[in-house]
């Protein structure tokens, strides 16, 4: 890659000074090594310190940095910046409250991840060595535990948008799922109680922007598709 | 500037591997505990952690927590504390096995139990051959292991504060520990949190150099305020350089690449690890491997364009195995080199990974400063210097030291805590005024430094003057390029005076933590006139009488740099572990 300039349109608003939220257009130049859409973020900083968004790793497993990215929701530090079509458009994620700048306020994301109870609940006495789980079941888990909390799926998920405080959403519910699949979890009946609502799971319409979006391709859409599976079962 | 206080028993600064282990056992316990995170717990450095936690399970071949405590004090250059070492390899079973019980989802073997892969320096029976000790899930081990450790606090109602940056720590006039001042992001609001015991679990400060495998949010938080606060800093010369990093992203691709079989290769193709570690070759120690290979760019046996790099070849490995087992590195080197591994190797240069050195601590997390604890500090994980890493850490390590340390800390604040009277000591307003003035100055600082352009100064000199290798006439020059640059540091100029979300203003103070890493980096490694594990210099080198330069009867000895007078004084390295005999002195050679 060479010197180039890039074209930027990207949503601002410092509630400390705007009155109201507004986009503001910029060019930034990138050096050859910026290969990502957060290298250039960087360079914009640089420029303009007031410039804010979240980012840690840079590296796609911190889930930090998920922005709307020309209407798709991604993370800056896993787009290639020169693959996108410019001016670039930033926006923060849909559907949450805006702090400042692309930072959202997450609260009721983690809401909803702390609603599915996320962590294994096993009350048999504990071995003196690990829980034993076969190659087989440990598979079951792949496709899920990888989830990093980015917020690209929900935020993208109209059900969520409508509904946020009453659908858990699909990070959520992947979530949900990665505990129900894991073979030393034994509330499986108590998760799929919490679920059995008009809201909390069944909002889910297939609509799948949460497939689409996920940065560490995952499918929340087939996780839910198997917890309703799961509750119709135990229905017959 | 208005400050508001609140009162707990525990406060934890940081949330990543050793703090959330820490918080397990604190709010398991029913004490009043709060953990203050700059980011939310699961984006905190652990997360990337890729290869394995060790513990001698023995889960596929024999292996003994003896023959792991051997590996590592070898591995430390005999720079690590013998106590502090055998504490944590006996431990290791047990944290895992802990952790397992968590809900971390660890690969398996056919029987059903915690998969293990070889790792550099992991040898059985005492340095004889590879041992598969490295636990691991995938290539994300230390996402598991976060995620596990956030899931098992949420289960134990632990009180978080996310996304405040705590800006300085708050002692008594005796020295006592009192808690520490914090800002919350969002609002700019400072609030007082005092404790009867304060832990520090803040991680590494790896953004003091220009090319490094860590997190932007790495800036050594935890070590800048200690050594304000008058803790000296220990062994900070030592900073592992990973042989793996992406050349030119710096991202990390894990030594368990090399543990499932990958080869390092050189321009024209040779396996060249052979020539400098005949016995164990690809999976020799991090620092051996780092300076083999720049030893090889520098004599023009690099590849590409630039000879500037060399390659990690797994092209021979069933790409079913890829896929299992490190389907992260193929995703990263797809995503940062371009390069699809299974087809083709992936470009890699030894890359800023790991602080050896940090706040002194015994093994029960206790700070040690003066040849005593500090009353109600403590310190664990990367931070910390136990010191079990000495001069060069093995791979894995890190993460058992997180679990070791975070839980033996969590357990001796429980202790302390228990003695101490209900009433809290008034704080000094003189420490609360020392954060704001800081926060003050930049609020009112015109004509100064810019941050982005100061912080780039700071990298590129770490990078030059106290790199792989090291010059003798480098590190003096670096010595005062550092403290050129810290004047700078200490009149950086902020544009954005929100007072919400201002990122410019967390910048600027995550640099003034880093200035005193990278003070006591360079002063450190300017006097240690000898070479050990990953401090290697011109003028120490490979003789008969001084093999791999290393000067036992001179420098078998910690260093420790205090902020005031930027003093150096030394204390001796512990050989004496708890029960068995001492791993006696001998030449590294792998």
């Amino acid at each position: 890659m060479t010197t180039r300039t890039v074209k930027f349109k990207i949503y601002r608003y410092d509630p400390d000074k705007d009155a109201a939220p507004y986009m503001q257009d910029l060019s930034v130049e990138l050096d050859p090594s910026d290969r990502k859409l957060l290298d250039a973020l960087v360079k914009v900083k640089a420029l303009d310190d007031s410039m804010s968004y979240r980012r840690s790793c840079r590296e796609g497993v911190c889930g930090s940095d998920a922005m709307n990215i020309n209407g798709k929701n991604g993370l800056a530090c896993l787009t290639d910046v020169d693959s996108l079509p410019q001016p670039i458009v930033l926006r923060p994620l849909p559907g949450l409250p805006v702090i400042r700048d692309l930072i959202v306020d997450m609260t009721q994301f983690f809401k909803q991840y702390h609603s599915i109870k996320p962590y294994v609940v096993n009350n048999s006495p504990a071995p003196e060595m690990e829980r034993l789980q076969s190659p087989e079941e440990r598979d079951e888990l792949n496709g899920l535990y990888e989830c990093i909390l980015c917020a690209c799926c929900s935020t993208s998920c109209p059900s969520f948008w409508w509904n946020p405080d009453k659908f858990v959403g699909p990070a959520g519910l992947l979530a949900a799922y990665r505990f129900i699949a894991d073979t030393r979890d034994e509330e499986t009946n108590e998760r799929l109680d919490n679920l059995e609502d008009p809201y909390r799971l069944f909002r889910c319409h297939t609509i799948m922007n949460c497939v689409d979006v996920c940065p560490k391709h995952l499918n929340p859409t087939k996780a839910i598709g198997k917890i309703k599976e799961l509750m119709l079962s135990r229905a017959i | 500037m208005k400050v508001a206080k609140r009162s707990f028993d525990a406060v934890i600064v940081g949330a990543g591997g050793a703090g959330m282990r820490a918080a397990v056992t604190l709010a398991e316990s029913g004490l009043k505990t709060a953990v203050i995170s700059k980011v939310f717990p699961t984006r905190s450095h652990t997360v990337a952690a890729q290869g394995g936690v060790s513990a001698s399970l023995g889960n596929s071949e024999p292996d003994h927590w003896t023959w792991h405590m051997y590996d590592t004090v070898k591995g430390s250059d005999w720079l690590g504390d013998q106590d502090a070492i055998e504490f944590m390899c006996k431990q290791a079973p047990q944290v895992v096995v802990e952790l397992e019980h968590y809900g971390m989802p660890f690969d398996r073997t056919d029987e059903g139990k915690i998969y293990q892969r070889p790792f550099g320096g992991h040898m059985s029976n005492f340095g004889e051959k590879p041992v598969r000790r490295a636990c691991a899930a995938a290539d994300r081990t230390g996402h598991a292991m976060l995620h596990a450790l956030y899931q098992r606090n949420v289960k134990a109602n632990t009180q978080f504060f996310v996304e405040w940056l705590a800006l300085d720590m708050l002692r008594a006039p005796d020295g006592r520990v009192l808690g520490v001042i914090a800002m919350e992001m969002e609002t700019g609001e400072i609030t007082v949190f005092q404790a009867k015991a304060t832990l520090f679990a803040t991680g590494g400060a790896g953004r003091i150099y220009y090319s490094s495998t860590n997190a932007f949010i790495n800036t050594g938080d935890g070590v800048g305020m200690a050594a304000r606060a008058g803790i000296p800093l220990e062994d900070m010369e030592f900073w592992q350089f990973h042989p793996t990093g992406v050349a030119g992203a710096g991202v990390l691709i894990t030594e368990g690449v090399r543990g499932e079989g990958g080869i390092l290769r050189n321009a024209s193709g040779e396996r060249f690890m052979e020539r400098y570690a005949p016995n164990a070759k690809d999976l020799a120690s991090r620092d051996v491997v780092s300076r083999a290979m720049v030893t090889e760019i520098n004599e023009g046996r690099g590849c590409g364009p630039a000879k500037d790099h060399v390659l990690l070849d797994i092209t021979h490995l069933d790409p079913k195995v890829i896929m299992s087992r490190l389907p992260g590195i193929r995703e990263i080197s797809l995503q940062f080199a371009g390069a699809d591994p299974i087809k083709e190797p992936i470009p890699v240069v030894p890359t800023c990974h790991y602080q050896m050195g940090g706040i002194p601590t015994n093994y029960r997390g206790e700070v040690v400063a003066e040849g005593a604890p500090v009353a109600g500090f403590y310190a664990a994980g990367e931070c910390a210097c136990a010191s079990v890493h000495g001069a060069n850490r093995l791979g894995t390590n890190s993460l058992l030291d997180l679990l070791v340390f975070g839980k033996s800390s969590g357990e001796s604040m429980i202790e302390f805590i228990k003695n101490e009277p209900a009433a809290m000591p008034e704080i000094p307003q003189g420490e609360i005024d020392k954060a704001l003035a800081r926060v003050n100055r930049l609020d009112m600082q015109t004509q100064g430094a810019d941050v982005h352009e100061t912080r780039l100064a700071m990298q590129r000199t770490m990078q030059a003057h106290a790199g792989v290798f090291r010059f003798k006439d480098m590190l003096s020059q670096g010595v005062d390029k550092i403290l050129d640059v810290e004047k700078q540091v200490l009149q950086t100029e902020i544009k954005d005076k929100s007072q919400v979300w201002n990122t410019a203003r967390i910048e600027a103070l995550e640099l003034e933590n880093l200035i005193e890493v990278a003070k006591a980096t360079m002063i450190s490694a300017n006097a240690r006139t000898e070479s050990r594990g990953a401090h290697v210099r011109d003028d120490a080198p490979d003789t008969p009488e001084r093999p791999n330069g290393r000067d036992d009867a001179n420098w078998l000895k910690h260093s420790l740099w205090y902020r005031e007078g930027n003093r150096l004084e030394y204390k001796p390295v512990n050989l004496k572990p708890l029960t068995v005999d001492s791993v006696e002195l001998k030449t590294r050679a792998y």
